[in-house]
């Protein structure tokens, strides 16, 4: 083994680990808003890039300029999780919570393999397609343009919550509803948008990977599961924490699969789940 | 205070209200003579499923409805017990009633190793740690060649149907009594764990921890305790369900689907609540087997769109399942005097 090929794993670690925290990024927003783990943030990936993935074969548009159109049905698909369901349990226990959402996953996805059957798809000949080489390192260029918007949307993402006004509605809202009510804060419509934006993300996300993924129904299962580890790692409701939190799992990821066995990947993420939640389980970031 | 009470009173243990004392002795003799009556295989086959899931589902009913903790991999004991009894036929020719008493006993040993560092956690961090590890067990026996990796072990048929090794070639009803039987003993040990001493402390732990540990209960001593005997209820289903299909494979054995199933069949009946379990297994099984049959295989997935749409639909109108549609006084302990 040399040193090439080790530096070519946490090249693409590196890349898969910005996805996975944009993912989680979503999830984390939704979290620290209301206290509710959706369950079915893998689904949510998983429409996002049967859109993108739609729109190519029947409109013939590349996933690269679909990708604002993602976004914003995602968005729309967020405020009507929020409107249709999640308003309804916000003030239930937290086992039904969790058992809704779980009920969104089992119905969103089997609904999916109903309409569209569970074959693997994928976009032939994208514009982005193909590699470059940097330096002896193959880089997939589909991947490197990912990395960057992945990069670029968490600038947006952080600058927006910690800078304008209704970032900082959100953030009130998040740590006391009743109190931000109190200032006008609706604090059902700052919902709409945290289930929004979360779900924007996974848009953004999901368009891309639509350029060098295979595209079926259970596609999402296993990048919730890394979401959901990246989310307890960077600690919940923090922003910049899934960001570091999604590269490490990315490096875990591609190291461990490297250097051990590539049939174990889960069971490495899971291990760092474990281990944090056990001995830090306000996470490596977390506000709490 | 008296509020408090009253409450507490009111909690369906089990109870010398004559209504279920009637309803429950009129069901068994039903339940027994049942077959007698000779349904065809079709019937007794749903009975089977029906009497299989109402155990698993009160397995996931003791952890999740008496202590209160969320197992979203629960599937994972269930092949566990089916993995544990098949493969000490397979290799050493063990009976499967002492593989059914390996397979408890590996699912307590694995739901205490897993428990002690994991029942610290609340909440969401062990609903998702239980969603790992439900799919963690399914991947390690997908490779793990000594029970057969992704290909499994089938379970070599006997010339003739024997108890000793539990296979009955002729006739269904064999099966059908030896599931009725683990259902009856099953509920008859959740309903005297509801109401003994363990069951009290486990409440109390689910509905307030601090106030329960400050009148010195050991949370996560019980929380394990909760979680052992929830897999150990669980485990006897796998062995039993693999004696009944005769084949063991991990697709089938750690399907996500049975958790699934197992959750949603609870809380759509009521969870915490001893019938409840009962109550979602009775409507959800027969659904899902004529789904089958109308549909074709769980290809289409259209059963699964329906249990989607339940689960979400139960926990927006009725969280607290199915079972608190019925008038309070059939359920409750008759007035103190």
């Amino acid at each position: 083994m040399t040193f090439e090929i080790i530096l070519q794993a946490i090249v693409s670690g590196l890349m898969m680990g910005l996805i996975y925290a944009l993912i989680a990024a979503g999830l984390s927003l939704i979290f620290g808003l209301m206290n509710i783990v959706n369950f079915a943030h893998g689904e949510h990936l998983m429409l996002s890039m049967f859109s993108s993935f739609w729109l190519w074969q029947l409109l013939g548009l590349d996933p690269l300029f679909s990708i604002p159109i993602t976004i914003v049905l995602m968005a729309f698909c967020g405020v009507l999780t929020h409107y249709l369901l999640i308003r309804y349990i916000l003030k239930a226990k937290m086992l039904i919570q969790i058992c809704a959402t779980f009920g969104l996953s089992i119905f969103i996805r089997a609904l999916a393999q109903f309409l569209w059957t569970p074959d693997f798809r994928s976009v032939n000949q994208p514009l982005l397609e193909g590699r470059i080489e940097i330096a002896g390192l193959f880089i997939g260029q589909p991947q490197l343009f990912a990395s960057g918007v992945c990069l670029l949307a968490f600038a947006l993402l952080y600058l927006f919550v910690s800078k304008t006004e209704t970032g900082l509605a959100l953030q009130a809202t998040a740590q006391d509803r009743e109190a931000a009510e109190i200032l006008g804060i609706p604090s059902n419509r700052m919902f709409a948008l945290g289930w929004a934006i979360g779900l924007g993300c996974v848009g953004v996300a999901g368009g891309m990977m639509t350029n060098y993924f295979f595209i079926f129904t259970d596609v999402g299962v296993n990048f919730a599961l890394f979401a959901f580890v990246a989310v307890a790692l960077g600690g919940f409701g923090s922003i910049i924490g899934c960001l570091y939190a999604g590269i490490i799992i990315g490096l875990v990821e591609s190291l461990g699969g490297l250097l051990i066995d590539p049939s174990f990947k889960l069971l490495y993420v899971f291990a760092i789940y474990l281990l944090i939640v056990i001995y830090k389980p306000q996470g490596l970031f977390g506000r709490y | 205070m008296e509020d408090l009470l009253s409450q507490a009173r009111q909690e369906p243990l089990w109870n010398t209200n004559r209504n279920i004392v009637v309803g429950l002795t009129a069901l068994s003799l039903f339940l027994v003579v049942f077959p007698l009556f000779g349904p065809g295989p079709f019937y007794l086959h749903l009975m089977i499923m029906i009497f299989m899931y109402a155990v698993m589902s009160q397995s996931w009913n003791v952890i999740a409805g008496l202590s209160g903790q969320i197992s979203l991999g629960h599937g994972a004991f269930f092949g566990i017990g089916a993995y544990a009894s098949s493969y000490l036929y397979v290799q050493y020719a063990v009976s499967p009633w002492l593989g059914i008493l390996a397979g408890m006993f590996f699912a307590a040993i694995i739901a205490i190793a897993i428990g002690i560092p994991m029942l610290r956690l609340s909440g969401h961090y062990f609903a998702i740690a239980t969603l790992l590890i439900g799919i963690s067990i399914q991947v390690i026996f997908q490779r793990w060649e000594m029970v057969g990796a992704a290909s499994g072990l089938w379970i070599p048929l006997t010339e003739e149907s024997s108890w000793t090794a539990l296979q009955f070639h002729d006739s269904k009803m064999p099966y059908y009594y030896v599931f009725l039987g683990f259902f009856v003993v099953t509920y008859l040990l959740v309903w005297r764990l509801s109401s003994s001493k363990i069951g009290f402390r486990l409440r109390a732990v689910r509905d307030d921890p601090q106030a329960a540990s400050s009148l010195g209960i050991d949370i996560s001593k019980y929380k394990i305790i909760a979680y052992a005997i929830s897999a150990v209820i669980m485990a006897p289903m796998g062995s039993l369900f693999a004696q009944y299909i005769l084949i063991v494979d991990p697709e089938r054995m750690f399907n996500l689907e049975i958790s699934i199933m197992v959750l949603l069949m609870t809380v759509l009946g009521g969870i915490g609540n001893i019938w409840g379990p009962l109550l979602g297994v009775a409507i959800l099984i027969p659904l899902s087997e004529y789904t089958r049959i109308y549909f074709g295989g769980t290809g289409s997935a259209v059963d699964l769109i329906l249990y989607g749409l339940i689960l979400m639909l139960i926990c927006v109108f009725r969280p607290d399942g199915l079972i608190s549609l019925f008038p309070k006084r059939w359920l409750e302990r008759e007035k103190q005097r």
